[in-house]
């Protein structure tokens, strides 16, 4: 059942679309992540959502009623503010009550759903104290009780944890996650940190500039991402302008053969962007097997994963998430093999090449020597 | 680290000794003075302590009087001033209107004239309209000079309240009044407290303007106080008036210091 759906949404603030045609359907108990760097329109969407910016265009439904013109206090759905939010001269008790009194509930009924929310958030015995004298992993938690204590139809939440440090932030991550699938809330969720919104949708939508970029599960996302920016937004990647030559992708020194059908697909395209992830490069020593050739200029360890960046000559790069048994060091001369890159020209849908391991042996012949080793 | 703790000791002693000298020292002096019945000048201290002098002037009509017209004065001027200058501090800090820095500016403006000037120019329009030597024309000349505190101060701290919490409390049900009343003004009731405060003492211990439009009927207490000690030289009676007209302020920053804790208090001062 769609819990919430948008219908060409926009919002103009002077001359800049923050928001531009924006349609979206979610589901009842979907998680969706809306993704972008900041200026993105991520958050007036949200905030037309709330109800706090009015579209210019469009229409915004909840369980199929237009909520367009519904004040944010008599919409069904409640924000977790990036700044928590709270209100200072109130204790925890007092910001969660704050709602429940204005719907003139029993004290005996009021009490009580507090204390289910602070349980809920992890805060029992907390009602006491003031949101100064809360850590800020503590006041989050309670600005999340006090959306959740409402009981809303759609929950919402504007990076909220961007101000939380690494370890806290992952910790309120996995708890969120855990409270939403338990409640089974509808939760559009905001923010700029793709890692975030790769572990905790159910759905991403990546936008830039106002619009949408891909919509579509973090895996689909991830593996296939339909626009460049969308290439170069989610997760690490190399990006590579390429050009057609005599049957072969052209990017730098990197010389990749395709199959005479992807080279009528992409003939005449004036632009061509390769997309390649680290984990789809392989490198080993020496000239064996390659697409190019170059040097090791980096090795970073990121505890279980070692990345390396190659350098490949005339000011070339490519990262590569090292996969291969030899412990190769820096200044190390390798065969780069690329096992799996995206072709994007000019706006159309990306081509996906996957290729062998090995290459056929008449190819590696032909494969110039451009690649200089220092 | 010894040494430089001892340095700091140092300096703080120091400090200490000149805020002693400079702030308590006079004080202690007029309270001395207030409560000497008889202090002839080679000896260190009164030669004879008591209360004849409250008991003299508590006794004088004009005294009395002029207490009660004071308090009276400077309450009305802190109740109008609020009643315009606080809506016009919300309107000046959430909405952005044409000339909004100009007229903010304007607050200053009058403050930065020579007031004496101003007060006679003052003076003559309110001759003309028959104000001289009304409670009316004081109120509305004391006005004038409190309209800066109770404009700047609150509009600071309205300024200062982070749209989000009022947004979070829309977001949970509160319609614009309820958030008005129940999250916006409890959030900047210290400044607005430090702001009744500031504009009730400056009407009250305010001489100039009260001398020029009041005098000769409505005699405020800082002007019987000064008319006292021109009148006759007893050290006395300035000393007593002098503790008398700390008793409402004092009275009045403690209130203050009782409803909200001195932190949120300083920061109504601070802004």
């Amino acid at each position: 059942m769609v819990a919430l759906s948008l219908t060409s949404v926009s919002r103009r603030f002077g001359n800049v679309h923050a928001v531009d045609n924006f349609s979206l359907d979610v589901a009842t108990g979907e998680f969706v992540c809306l993704l972008g760097p900041s200026g993105c329109g991520k958050s007036t969407a949200l905030r037309m959502i709330a109800g706090f910016e009015t579209p210019d265009a469009g229409d915004i439904a909840i369980d199929g009623d237009s909520t367009i013109h519904v004040p944010p206090n008599r919409r069904a759905t409640s924000m977790v503010f990036q700044s928590h939010a709270l209100w200072s001269h109130m204790t925890v008790f007092g910001n969660i009550a704050f709602g429940l009194k204005l719907r003139r509930l029993p004290r005996a009924t009021v009490a009580a759903e507090v204390t289910d929310a602070l349980t809920l958030v992890g805060l029992t015995g907390m009602e006491k104290r003031y949101p100064g004298q809360l850590s800020g992993g503590q006041q989050q938690r309670v600005a999340l009780a006090r959306s959740l204590v409402l009981k809303p139809k759609i929950l919402l939440l504007d990076e909220p944890f961007s101000s939380l440090d690494a370890h806290l932030r992952v910790r309120l991550r996995d708890e969120l996650k855990a409270i939403q699938r338990r409640l089974k809330l509808t939760t559009i969720f905001v923010t700029h940190d793709q890692e975030e919104a790769l572990t905790l949708a159910d759905r991403i939508v990546v936008m830039n500039r106002g619009t949408i970029e891909q919509v579509g599960a973090p895996s689909e996302v991830y593996d296939l991402p339909r626009t460049l920016f969308a290439a170069s937004f989610i997760g690490s990647m190399n990006l590579l302008q390429a050009r057609l030559v005599d049957g072969q992708l052209a990017a730098g020194p990197i010389r990749i053969a395709i199959d005479a059908d992807i080279d009528v697909a992409l003939a005449g395209a004036t632009e061509l962007h390769l997309a390649i992830r680290p984990e789809d490069v392989s490198v080993e020593p020496g000239f064996d097997v390659a697409d190019a050739a170059g040097t090791v200029e980096r090795v970073i360890k990121l505890g279980a994963v070692r990345l390396a960046v190659i350098d490949l000559g005339d000011g070339h790069r490519l990262k590569v998430q090292d996969m291969g048994r030899a412990a190769f060091g820096e200044r190390a001369t390798v065969a780069v093999h690329i096992g799996r890159l995206l072709v994007y020209r000019n706006g159309a849908e990306p081509l996906e090449i996957v290729r062998a391991r090995a290459a056929p042996a008449g190819r590696r012949t032909e494969r110039p020597h451009a690649v200089g080793t220092r | 680290m010894r040494r430089a703790l001892g340095k700091d000791a140092v300096i703080g002693a120091v400090l200490l000794a000149a805020l002693l000298i400079f702030v308590l020292a006079p004080l202690l002096t007029v309270i001395v003075w207030a409560f000497a019945d008889q202090w002839r000048p080679p000896a260190l201290w009164p030669t004879q302590w008591g209360v004849r002098y409250w008991h003299i002037l508590l006794a004088r009509a004009d005294v009395v009087q002029s207490l009660t017209i004071s308090l009276f004065i400077s309450l009305v001027v802190t109740i109008v001033a609020a009643l315009i200058c606080l809506p016009a501090a919300y309107a000046f800090a959430r909405l952005d209107f044409p000339g909004r820095k100009l007229f903010l500016l304007s607050f200053i403006a009058v403050n930065a004239f020579p007031r004496f000037a101003l007060y006679v120019s003052i003076a003559i329009v309110f001759l003309s309209v028959g104000l001289i030597g009304t409670i009316t024309g004081v109120v509305l000349i004391q006005l004038v000079f409190s309209l800066l505190f109770m404009i700047w101060i609150p509009t600071a701290a309205f300024r200062g309240v982070d749209r989000s919490i009022e947004e979070a409390a829309r977001d949970v049900g509160a319609s614009h009044l309820t958030v008005l009343v129940r999250i916006t003004l409890p959030q900047v009731a210290p400044a607005i407290g430090a702001a009744l405060l500031l504009t009730f003492m400056n009407a009250f211990y305010e001489v100039d303007g009260a001398l020029l439009i009041g005098v000769p009927t409505v005699r405020t207490m800082p002007i019987v106080m000064l008319s006292l000690i021109n009148g006759q030289i007893i050290v006395q009676y300035g000393a007593v008036l002098s503790v008398m007209l700390w008793v409402p302020s004092l009275v009045l920053l403690l209130l203050t210091r009782r409803m909200f804790d001195s932190r949120t208090f300083a920061a109504g001062l601070g802004v």
